[in-house]
């Protein structure tokens, strides 16, 4: 029978190694894995890279991980955010390495990497500083630069709902890159509200098919960051 | 001697209005952080836009009661907004696929610097110590069919936006097709910037005094 229900969190992610590359879903706050993060600054694993829109904010989630040393290089597309300093700080102390990718660039690139696509071209950033050093080509006379698919070891995304078999759905615009992260990783980890009978999400709705993902535990209350924020608390 | 109630320019609120005259009933409108988020408080009535969010929704709404946000219902700018009936969720993947594979008509953006050739700068002075952050601009550029710039004509210190060449790091060259300022609204063409309006008690001396680059101006035959 198959059963991807985990009944820990330490459990979900127990098999996150030195050196991992991990994809974190979200934009902010919205579909951060809040306690899957916490749970992997609990569990230790250190030299990650960690691919991921954001930086996080204020000194909890994907900031405190990067606060704890376990990330020594971020793929990224925007690292700023309003009450992020842990990542600033570290930056400008040479303490960790940024690869700045646009967005729809980043977003590509993990598709690709699920899809079993290693490069492909994209026309978004030829003429900038961040085409610099990269191969472009002309099509139809325009010219493109070479981009590279991003597999990963593990995924920690939130989603809203799932069944046993992994099947996902997600809430409003908490959905962001956990779709495409859950393909491009081999072991896709999802921290969902509700786990529910296999049957009850309708075929026609499901987001995520279960094929992508590997293990799911239930969050029924996840933390609220941006109170855990305002509140200044930090983590651990 | 300078009367202070003789106002030169237009305000935000108007710079936005412009902006939202010049956009056509039925557009997938991709709206920036910042001013260009006002664009949507101004579309006349009869006309319906559709605001697509890089972030994964078609179909944003207004900003919801205080009180009645929800976390995980935001725009780019990570603040709080609603959904409107017969809106749609996607993935990031499939977002960009809206904005790169051109099915976005219009993107109004915010700018450090645009130059005549309507090379675009909004995403990093180039200092050394500035934290990069690119976000979606150079994909939106790259991708969406109309490429609107709002922006203030002048910096804090006065220094001109509107330049022959940009000396910030470009988001895109020859992106951007028309610029919206609090002075004027200026065309970019192959042949140059050409002044299309100018805003109220502002002169066409007046706008060269204050832009980095050479204006032309329209045989009235051609606007």
């Amino acid at each position: 029978m198959i059963n991807k229900q985990v009944n820990s969190l330490s459990e979900a992610v127990v098999d996150i190694f030195d050196g991992a590359i991990v994809m974190i879903g979200g934009f902010g706050e919205a579909g951060s894995p809040i306690e899957l993060i916490h749970a992997l600054i609990d569990h230790g694993a250190k030299n990650l890279t960690v691919v991921s829109n954001n930086t996080g904010s204020g000194h909890v989630g994907l900031a405190a991980l990067i606060e704890n040393k376990q990330v020594k290089k971020i793929i990224c597309s925007f690292p700023r955010t309003a009450n992020s300093t842990v990542f600033p700080e570290l930056y400008n102390a040479g303490k960790i390495e940024l690869e700045l990718v646009p967005q729809g660039t980043l977003a590509e690139r993990i598709r690709a990497g699920g899809a079993g696509i290693p490069a492909f071209y994209v026309p978004a950033s030829v003429n900038t500083p961040l085409a610099e050093g990269k191969e472009s080509r002309m099509f139809n006379e325009q010219e493109y630069v070479l981009e590279y698919g991003i597999k990963a070891d593990f995924a920690l995304v939130k989603a809203e709902t799932a069944d046993r078999y992994g099947n996902l759905l997600y809430h409003a615009t908490a959905r962001n890159f956990g779709p495409i992260m859950c393909t491009a990783s081999k072991v896709a980890i999802v921290q969902v509200k509700k786990i529910v009978e296999a049957g009850q999400i309708d075929p026609e709705t499901v987001v995520t098919p279960g094929i992508f993902v590997q293990k799911v535990i239930e969050v029924i209350n996840p933390a609220d960051e941006s109170k855990l924020v305002e509140e200044e608390m930090s983590y651990p | 001697m300078i009367n202070n109630d003789i106002k030169i320019g237009w305000d935000r609120a108007e710079m936005a209005q412009k902006v939202a005259l010049d956009i056509p009933d039925g557009s997938y409108v991709n709206l920036g952080i910042g001013i260009p988020e006002l664009v949507a408080d101004f579309v006349p009535e009869g006309r319906e836009l559709i605001y697509q969010t890089e972030n994964g929704l078609l179909g944003m709404g207004p900003v919801p009661e205080e009180g009645k946000g929800d976390r995980e219902l935001v725009n780019a700018g990570k603040k709080y907004i609603t959904s409107i009936p017969g809106a749609a969720y996607f993935h990031h993947a499939d977002s960009f696929t809206m904005i790169r594979g051109g099915h976005i008509d219009v993107c109004v953006l915010g700018a450090m610097q645009v130059s005549k050739h309507g090379d675009l700068a909004n995403w990093s002075t180039g200092a050394k110590d500035a934290i990069p952050a690119v976000g979606g601009a150079m994909d939106l550029v790259a991708g969406v069919k109309r490429i609107f710039v709002i922006t203030q004509h002048n910096t804090k210190h006065g220094d001109p936006k509107i330049v022959e060449e940009c000396s910030f790091p470009l988001t895109g060259k020859e992106v951007v097709e028309r610029i919206y300022s609090n002075l004027a609204i200026l065309d970019i063409k192959k042949e140059g910037l050409f002044v299309r309006e100018l805003a109220p008690n502002v002169s066409f001396e007046y706008l060269e005094e204050h832009t980095g680059a050479k204006l032309n101006q329209y045989l009235k035959t051609q606007v």
